[in-house]
């Protein structure tokens, strides 16, 4: 039997409860697994990093003159979330989302939010992602995220907390979708018992999403052209580009496919210019516009934030929403929810303090070592101090950033990431895991029942990051 | 009114997917050039390292002889003695099959083939960008060269079994859409030209002995010209007797049948060239390249071989080469090409017109 041996030590496991009984939610799963071998298993899981391989879903590793490609690494052991478990997080990720499009839109108009204290000024004025240059810049539907990917990850208790927000160009989707591929052909038998709510209609309810927030103007016969800008065929995420692209049937274009001329977008085609009015962007607001952003961008499109701004094309999503993924920011956002929506949070943040704040501030100082420090726009798992296990010198480093610039970084308690039962190559051993759900804006907010489970394969590592030696799970929701 | 909406939509979309970036365009048609080229490129290496077999004992002044033109055939002999002292069959076949130094070695083949693939991975059918990338996992691999030990000719096979694959998988998975056309073109025009390579590396074989000519050698060496091109079942089946050089060029060059000869290839360039010009009004002021190649054709249906070896062999294939570059050239720049703009003046473009505007 696969599982005699595992255990769950003093961690929250998503599959077995303290006792080593699997939890109901997870029956068929472990009784499907227990029938299998470990050879059986394991030349499984062989097959299926092959497949990726052939099929070429890597992602391109930096810092390495030749380019490789590797394969985001898959484990066999799906993570499995019940009805009712789901029931929450899909409303707390709602009414989360849809609060922080009422702030996107208050802090770019009014700022009702600062004028009525309830986030200090300085906070967002100084926030590196605020965009001032497009206060009063009207976006279709008010929509300013239409796909956001949060960080979720369940503490010893099993709770669920919101890690991080994701708000400008959120990658994974793709994965998502190849995991649930991946597993049904390797483990069908897994599906059979279980009742699993499928994923495949990301691409279509993403292509609604875009085709919903044209431009106001936009009062063509036909459906609005929608592209997918990519920075190109080198960016590590580029599957993920060329595969949603094609699920959704819209063209990927770079940067040089696209020209601007009277402040509408085109791209070049083999039938000369075509007007596009929606693009569904994978670069980030700083290389979208060297005429307007930064000029030394070779990825973007000269003109294109004047068409932005002249209502003539959408951008998914809009410019200027890092600024809501602000590390400070991402504080204050169960305040948003109480102010915008009357509502206490139904996921609530992890605990946080501010280095801006004197008295977190010398607390954060004192217990460094304790503590997890966190840049306040870094992501992918850069920027980041785990205290408890890092070296003197990487303390010290910090403490000197920290007080040169204490807006910049905010302290949590480390969080003992549920585990999850994961293969090592003999044995199952337990993994610490996350979860990366996918939002989507447009006439109706969607919630992908699954998403992105990520695992930290190093035993004992809580970095999930593929970059950082994180692989990956697919991720069932339960049907009722 | 859903019904029309609905209606609407899938005209929409349907016009949409016809839509198609220039630089799509230009990715399809090298992807498939590329794929083309190893697989002739496979097939004429092969062939060489078998033909020496025939020849028993060697001396190294008849290997360099052997292999030089091949070498000069893609233009790399330069870089090649940049590489090696001498050209023999281990740094021949290396220099052929795995340098990426060489822009026309295998390795670089299937790999510019695959990165083109990867550019469009959305354009394409899943089938066919794995075929592309298995071919490129197998050259690239640890245990390439060790496969290639085992035998060499197993090697190559599997090489041209690639390309075949792909252009199956193509032919039953890609949508008759204006990217197929590309692809095609792209195949074609490619064909055209190493077939025209091909016979100018036996041209130069046979011009130093002429005595030769007609002898066991000689024979020899234009079987391997047919093996080369996938052809000596279909000469056979034409020229029952023996194999005789004339008749070989006669066969790869006129039969209007065998989907290798320069005809018939010209004749398929020819349709694609219509389908993708079809309906573009610039094509008319541009029309002088495409007059020119239906010239080109129509002394393709004029002469006849004698004719070809009375002005000369080498210069007809010769004049071939750049009727096939120029029309290739007048497509690529036209419909798969776009200058890159200049970034500092449209900066400066787009800034101004922000200025008026407020």
């Amino acid at each position: 039997m696969l599982f005699d041996h595992y255990q769950t030590e003093n961690f929250f496991d998503e599959m077995f409860t303290s006792d080593g009984t699997p939890r109901p939610h997870y029956q068929g799963v472990s009784d499907a697994l227990n029938a299998v071998s470990a050879t059986e298993f394991s030349s499984k899981q062989t097959a299926v990093e092959n497949a990726f391989m052939r099929g070429g879903v890597t992602f391109t590793v930096y810092n390495d003159d030749q380019g490789t490609e590797r394969i985001f690494p898959f484990d066999c052991v799906p993570r499995v979330i019940s009805a009712e478990e789901w029931d929450v997080v899909e409303k707390g990720l709602i009414q989360r989302i849809t609060a922080l499009n009422l702030f996107l839109h208050d802090i770019y108009h009014e700022q009702k939010i600062i004028k009525d204290r309830v986030i200090p000024p300085q906070y967002l004025l100084s926030a590196k992602h605020f965009r001032r240059e497009f206060m009063n810049c009207e976006v279709p539907k008010d929509i300013y995220v239409h796909i956001c990917g949060s960080d979720l990850i369940r503490d010893h208790e099993g709770r669920y907390l919101v890690l991080e927000d994701n708000l400008r160009c959120p990658s994974g989707a793709s994965y998502m979708l190849e995991n649930r591929n991946a597993l049904k052909r390797t483990f069908p038998e897994l599906f059979q018992a279980s009742g699993v709510h499928p994923v495949d209609d990301y691409p279509a309810e993403l292509l609604k999403v875009l085709q919903y927030c044209a431009p106001a103007k936009f009062n063509g016969n036909n459906a609005p052209n929608a592209v997918l800008l990519t920075p190109g065929v080198y960016n590590s995420a580029y599957f993920e580009h060329a595969f949603l692209a094609r699920q959704m049937g819209i063209p990927i274009v770079e940067g040089r496919d696209l020209v601007v001329r009277d402040f509408k977008v085109f791209m070049r085609t083999t039938a000369g210019l075509v007007k596009v009015d929606v693009i569904y962007r994978r670069i980030d607001d700083d290389f979208l516009d060297p005429s307007v952003f930064r000029a030394d961008s070779l990825l973007g499109v000269p003109g294109l934030v004047n068409a932005y701004r002249a209502g003539n094309v959408s951008l998914a999503n809009s410019i200027g929403t890092g600024v809501a993924d602000d590390k400070v920011v991402y504080y204050f956002v169960p305040k948003m929810i109480k102010y915008y929506l009357g509502e206490e949070p139904i996921l609530p943040n992890v605990d946080t303090f501010l280095a801006s704040e004197p008295s977190d501030c010398s607390f954060i100082l004192e217990n460094l070592n304790k503590l997890v420090v966190k840049s306040a726009n870094e992501a992918g798992g850069y920027g980041m101090l785990m205290g408890p296990w890092a070296a003197k010198a990487e303390i010290e480093e910090f403490r000197k950033m920290i007080e040169d610039n204490p807006r910049n970084f905010i302290a949590q308690h480390p969080i003992s990431l549920s585990r999850h039962p994961t293969w090592t190559g003999d044995d199952f051993g337990g993994r610490h895991v996350d979860l990366r759900p996918y939002i989507l804006c447009g006439e109706k907010t969607v919630v992908t029942p699954g998403g992105l489970t990520r695992v930290a394969l190093r035993k004992g590592s809580l970095v999930v990051n593929s970059s950082q030696g994180g692989g990956s799970k697919d991720t069932w929701v339960l049907k009722k | 009114m859903s019904t029309t909406t609905a209606a609407r939509e899938e005209v929409a979309r349907s016009k949409q997917a016809n839509v198609m970036l220039s630089r799509v365009a230009g990715s399809l048609y090298w992807m498939s050039r590329y794929l083309e080229r190893a697989e002739n490129q496979a097939r004429l290496i092969d062939v060489n390292l078998q033909i020496l077999l025939d020849f028993g004992q060697v001396s190294a002044e008849t290997l360099k002889e052997h292999w030089l033109p091949v070498l000069r055939s893609s233009g790399d002999e330069e870089q090649f003695f940049r590489l090696y002292e001498s050209a023999d069959n281990e740094s021949a076949t290396d220099f052929l099959t795995f340098r990426i130094e060489n822009p026309n070695s295998l390795i670089s083949c299937i790999s510019n083939a695959r990165e083109n693939a990867r550019q469009v991975r959305d354009q394409i059918s899943s089938e066919m960008w794995e075929v592309l990338n298995d071919a490129y996992h197998f050259i690239q691999g640890a245990d390439a060269k060790k496969i290639w030990n085992e035998g060499a000719s197993a090697f190559y096979d599997q090489i041209k079994r690639f390309s075949h694959l792909f252009q199956g998988i193509t032919v039953s998975t890609f949508s008759r859409v204006e990217g197929f056309e590309f692809i095609q073109f792209g195949k074609y025009l490619e064909r055209a030209d190493q077939i025209t390579r091909l016979l100018d590396i036996k041209y130069h074989i046979l011009l130093p002995k002429a005595s030769d000519v007609g002898g066991a050698v000689d024979t020899a060496q234009w079987h391997a010209v047919l093996r080369s091109a996938s052809a000596v079942e279909p000469y056979r089946r034409y020229y029952v007797a023996d194999v005789l050089f004339k008749k070989v060029v006669e066969f790869l060059i006129f039969d209007e049948s065998f989907p290798r000869s320069m005809k018939f290839c010209a004749e398929q360039m020819n349709e694609y060239i219509q389908l993708i010009t079809e309906g573009d009004p610039a094509a008319a002021v541009n029309a002088e390249p495409i007059q020119r190649f239906a010239a080109f054709l129509s002394r393709l249906s004029k002469v006849d071989v004698q004719s070809i070896f009375d002005r000369g062999l080498h210069e007809f294939l010769d004049s071939s080469q750049v009727e096939i570059a120029c029309i290739g050239a007048h497509l690529y720049t036209n419909y798969m090409y776009h200058p890159p703009v200049d970034l500092q003046a449209e900066i400066r473009f787009q800034q101004q017109q922000e200025q008026q505007q407020q």
